[in-house]
């Protein structure tokens, strides 16, 4: 495939101005439907993270894209610190990061009171802010330009997914799609077929699945305008501000001089004129006399009037279709729950499909893609349909419970605390999954197994580092100590130790050396000299012990595969 | 978990009087709205949740029998 160079400094109409070529490809004039290993459906943000994770681990991945462009408008804008981090690892975190508008702090205004403010990270010493908030189709752009550099992926733009079934064990298995294209329709088989294909799946409907949940009976408005106006890099959250009574407006900040305001409607807007210009004016008008006391000229760059629904699959695994994003769960946007959990599943997926493929994990081990991230999906609804039922009361007293409690927030501290504006994007802790080796000694630190690796500010040779960075694409061993114990110095994957602040970092043959100069790591993971942490490929925590034997090491990881039960299958 | 039924407030008639007197002048809306207040700061005096929620449920039982 073509690779695809962005200019250092492509504009947003440049971006979503690209258009990509359909290409034919050899599998359309094939006597028999060529087989692939994994199909992935959907060049979106989670199609795109799952496609570079994959290929990343050596695997051949063929992407198909029913359209030939990125996304169009801003849509998702908030990536959350774990999607950083994981972008970190397929090579686009930097470039987010500096495009993109960190931010930290959130305000919540009742009328035009500020009754509550947070600071989604208050301790120092993590690589990456709370959010950046970046239009979706930058995070796309620099997705697909690392895509396109990668050997292993192949893009098929202008294909579209019409027709599916499963191939019976007996004719070998997989997935038979019908592939509509502008030169007629193909077909190929799929090993593994990975949904990506966002909230309307078609992959989803072909297979006859649904995806059940609330709907809520709202419209919301957002208005993407351009404005050289200077407020701050936060979050700011009114309820019933003067200038949008009874309704709620969501005010962020994006790059390129451009706000994202987000006006509650009310069920009965007219979802076709809200979405013009002179209806929008005014409304932006009154924000800017309310927060800045005059009016600002401004340019429109993206409206849209949506609907939302909290919903999920049953089950994301259907034998060989894996669901992923959008097809397999929906959020309301308050939390910035869709994307980031999207590209969480993608994370999830990744390397236990590649272990599964290289026969070095079992089948078993995509069941688990399913039960986690299932369990993480119900953690992201919870909170979302939490927060909306917060921000949009559906009863008179459910409103007078949420007023009252606004209220009582801009006198008493308690009341802040429920303040539900949003519970922002955390990844979820995967407490119970049967991936996890329980722990057997104590530790205070919430990291437990289950968590997602938490960051350190630590030294390499001297130099300032952060732990995350040096945490590889497969499992990884972190030893706090002076030097690896022997039963970790024999096991085949990569290790990190981790120096105590008043010990001197030595260099240690098959590890990398990093000293904990603050002690930030030994106070966030509770840390004591012998202490080891076993990590999985997506940087999740599986084991941790005050000390270790290599028989502990190795039945942690049989646990992580889910190949305890299967001796066969060739071990790291 | 279970809360106390039993009496607990040693001056019942005192605190009767207290609570409508809380009330007085107050418009039906504000009545409602000074009741969610009360409401709200009780449930963080509690701050158990299992506690609150037996008291919202023994109230729902009662309100609908």
């Amino acid at each position: 495939m073509k690779s695809i160079d962005l200019p250092p400094e492509a504009t947003g109409t440049e971006i979503q101005a690209m258009a990509f070529a359909y290409e034919r490809s050899a599998d359309q004039a094939a006597p028999a439907p060529v087989r692939h290993r994994v199909v992935v459906v959907g060049a979106g943000p989670v199609g795109l993270s799952l496609a570079i994770d994959l290929a990343q681990r050596g695997q051949k991945v063929l992407l198909l894209d029913n359209d030939n462009r990125l996304s169009s408008g801003s849509r998702a804008i908030c990536f959350a610190k774990r999607t950083l981090e994981i972008w970190d690892r397929l090579g686009i975190g930097e470039r987010c990061v500096n495009k993109g508008v960190s931010w930290n702090v959130g305000r919540v205004f009742l009328g035009d009171q500020q009754v509550y403010q947070f600071d989604l990270l208050p301790e120092a010493g993590h690589a990456r802010p709370a959010f950046v908030n970046l239009q979706q189709y930058y995070a796309e752009a620099y997705l697909l330009e690392r895509a396109s550099a990668l050997p292993n992926i192949e893009i098929r733009w202008k294909n579209a997914v019409a027709a599916l079934r499963t191939v019976d064990d007996s004719e070998g298995g997989g997935v038979w799609l019908g592939v509509d294209t502008p030169d007629g329709r193909y077909e190929l088989i799929a090993d593994h077929v990975a949904a990506c294909d966002g909230g309307r799946s078609t992959v989803r409907s072909l297979m006859g699945l649904q995806s059940k949940g609330r709907s809520f009976k709202d419209r919301f408005l957002i208005a993407d305008v351009k404005m050289a106006v200077d407020f701050p890099a936060e979050r700011w959250f009114w309820f019933d501000p003067p200038f949008h009574r009874n309704q709620s407006v969501l005010l962020h900040r994006q790059p390129d001089g451009v706000w994202r305001i987000d006006f509650q409607l009310g069920w009965d807007a007219d979802p076709e004129e809200e979405k013009k210009l002179e209806r929008i004016t005014p409304r932006v008008n009154a924000m800017t006399r309310q927060a800045l006391g005059h009016e600002v000229p401004f340019e429109l760059e993206w409206a849209s009037v949506y609907t939302f629904v909290c919903q999920r699959m049953d089950h994301f695994r259907h034998g060989r279709v894996l669901f992923a994003g959008d097809s397999a769960h929906g959020v309301s946007p308050f939390g910035a729950r869709g994307a980031n959990s999207g590209v969480q599943d993608a994370e999830n997926l990744a390397w236990k499909l590649d272990l599964v493929l290289k026969g070095r994990a079992g089948d078993a081990l995509l069941d688990t893609y399913a039960t986690e991230r299932e369990y993480a999906a119900d953690e992201n609804l919870l909170n979302s349909t939490r927060a909306t039922d917060f921000i949009t009361p559906k009863s008179e007293i459910s409103r007078l419970f949420r007023n009252s409690v606004l209220e009582l927030a801009s006198e008493y501290a308690f009341a802040r605390r429920i303040v539900n504006s949003g519970r922002l994007s955390v990844p979820a802790t995967l407490f119970h999954s049967s991936l996890n080796t329980p722990d057997r000694d104590s530790f205070q630190s919430p990291v437990v197994p289950g968590a997602s690796a938490c960051d350190a500010p630590l030294k390499l040779a001297g130099a300032d580092t952060w732990l995350m960075q040096h945490l590889g694409q497969g499992f990884d061993l972190l030893v706090y100590g002076e030097s690896l114990p022997a039963a970790v110095s024999a096991c085949p994957v990569n290790k990190l130790l981790v120096v105590p602040p008043d010990a001197r970092p030595r260099p240690q043959a098959g590890a990398v050396v990093l000293h904990d100069h603050s002690g930030a790591f030994a106070q966030r993971y509770d840390a004591t000299p012998g202490s080891v942490w076993l990590l999985r490929p997506d940087q999740h925590v599986c084991a941790r012990w005050r000390s270790v034997s290599a028989a502990d090491i190795a039945a942690a990881l049989d646990r992580a595969c889910a190949r305890a039960a299967d001796p066969a299958l060739t071990k790291d | 978990m279970s809360f106390t039924t039993e009496p607990n407030i040693a001056a019942p008639d005192e605190f009767y009087e207290a609570l409508i007197d809380a009330h007085r002048d107050l418009s039906i809306e504000q009545s409602h709205e000074l009741n969610a207040k009360i409401v709200l700061l009780l449930a963080n005096q509690v701050g158990e949740l299992d506690v609150l929620k037996a008291v919202l449920s023994a109230a729902r039982s009662n309100t609908l029998a």
